[in-house]
């Protein structure tokens, strides 16, 4: 059997929820397909404020805002279907979308599809970078905030960015001791707000360092760091073993494009924005029409610039199919300027520079 | 290893969910509801969930989300279950997997 509908959005994280909603709301039939049993992707494990301005949830947390908008669609009824535990598994040439949905094989031919599959994270190369014991920041706050369950009991981070910097405050506040955090750049990347937080409660943020090796029987027992010199190699006599039972890999994310790849999207490798990523014009459509995009699958951000990008990917999907309201165009106007004022800062000129590379119309 | 489930926390509140009973490798285990498979190992002081088919080295998860297939584990005799995402349900039957596993339907 093949289910035809308006729109399809894989993906219900932060982009995908917004462009279920935006679309529902602007009088489309909706199918949003999520991988887990429950709708949020990452915000439900962030549970810290969010930055930004009203219109972006600001203040809020991610956990909270996830249920808002997770109440939003439910208010559609019958214009808006969710299909939990479904993975979009294929999208073919003639625009049917496999899906393994609790273990059933389904077809889908949408209208219109939003890819908002978001982001897989980054790892690193060092000896014995396998043992069980060394996580992704990402796994460590999902076991933290979501089970509530610590990782372990003392932990070595890599990488200051903000994840790094959230992740190791967030370990701190469930009880876990963390070593230190390890940043390969000579200068730490996340805002100074959090760095202050966790050098505030005697973590130390050792930059121009790396990791030179994880050692252990069975799992974790401790690590080997050393200071670097500009050419990122290890400087003799600097090194020093770590006790730890825990190392939390936090040096990025990378676009999870591979629905992109099979549909025949044009992409571009843009290291700024964390790998492959799909060329799109203004309303976020790829080179394959019909096919939008909105979140980190677009190019690694964070998670209000995806709520306006799902925001504006429905918007747009959903005024190609003739869906579109009275307050279309205001709609569209706000979404970019808030798009704009979210990449403004300096903090955010990695972003403008990758962004520049995508436009394909 | 009680010490790993989080009962103070400055922001969340964890419920302490009814106890689901379950077995790893044989042993009794308990997990509460909500757990993941994963997590109720985690729990339980288990960091290793397999062996890597061709080297042997120990696996664990990595990413927690589903993504990496660090995880896998046979439940109920089935093979290559990504145990980070799989929720834990009474009775499980969960064991170390070390080789390549079973596809389904065969």
């Amino acid at each position: 059997m093949m289910y035809k509908i308006d729109l399809v959005v894989i993906g219900g994280g932060p982009a995908g929820l917004m462009a279920a909603n935006t679309a529902a709301e602007a009088g489309a039939e909706v199918l949003l397909l999520e991988r887990d049993g429950h709708l949020g992707g990452q915000l439900v494990k962030q549970t810290h404020k969010f930055f930004g301005s009203e219109k972006q949830h600001a203040s809020v947390r991610g956990i909270d805002i996830s249920t808002m908008l997770g109440d939003r669609l439910d208010s559609f009824g019958d214009r808006a279907t969710v299909w939990k535990n479904a993975t979009a598994i294929g999208f073919y040439e003639d625009g049917v979308i496999t899906v393994d949905h609790d273990g059933v094989y389904k077809k889908v031919k949408p209208k219109r599809v939003v890819v908002a599959t978001g982001a897989s994270e980054k790892f690193l190369s060092f000896p014995n970078n396998d043992l069980p014991g060394i996580y992704g920041a990402g796994a460590v706050q999902t076991m933290m905030n979501v089970y509530g369950i610590r990782p372990g009991h003392r932990v070595l981070m890599i990488g200051a960015g903000n994840i790094g910097l959230i992740v190791s405050y967030q370990l701190m506040q469930a009880g876990v001791s963390v070593a230190a955090i390890v940043e390969g750049l000579p200068k730490i990347g996340g805002y100074a707000v959090h760095a202050g937080k966790v050098r505030r409660a005697g973590v130390p943020i050792l930059t121009s360092h790396t990791i030179l090796r994880a050692d252990g029987q069975e799992s974790v027992e401790r690590a080997t760091i050393a200071r670097i010199d500009r050419t990122w190699n290890a400087i003799p006599e600097t090194e020093r073993t770590i006790e730890c039972d825990v190392i939390c890999i936090s040096v990025g994310l990378t676009p999870l494009a591979e629905l992109l790849w099979q549909a025949g999207c044009e992409m571009r490798y843009i290291p700024a924005l964390g790998g492959s990523v799909p060329l799109r014009n203004d309303c976020l459509e790829t080179t394959v029409k019909g096919v939008y995009v909105a979140g980190d699958v677009t190019g690694i951000e964070e998670a209000s610039a995806a709520m306006v990008e799902g925001h504006l990917a429905g918007l747009e999907a959903a005024a190609s199919l003739g869906f579109k309201s009275d307050s279309y165009d205001a709609e569209r106007k706000d979404c970019m300027e808030q798009l704009t004022a979210l990449r403004s800062g300096p903090t955010a000129e990695k972003i403008r520079t990758g962004l520049a590379c995508t436009a394909c119309l | 290893m009680g010490d790993r489930r989080i009962t103070d926390h400055p922001i969340l509140d964890f419920d302490e969910g009814e106890v689901i009973h379950f077995t790893f490798d044989g042993k009794p285990m308990e997990g509460r509801e909500g757990d993941t498979i994963a997590s109720a190992l985690h729990a339980n002081g288990v960091k290793v969930l397999g062996y890597h088919f061709k080297t042997k080295r120990p696996r664990g998860f990595y990413c927690a989300i589903g993504n990496c297939s660090a995880c896998l584990m046979i439940v109920n005799g089935k093979s290559n279950v990504r145990t980070c995402t799989a929720p834990l349900l009474p009775g499980m039957v969960v064991e170390t997997q070390s080789d390549r596993g079973v596809p389904d339907d065969v």
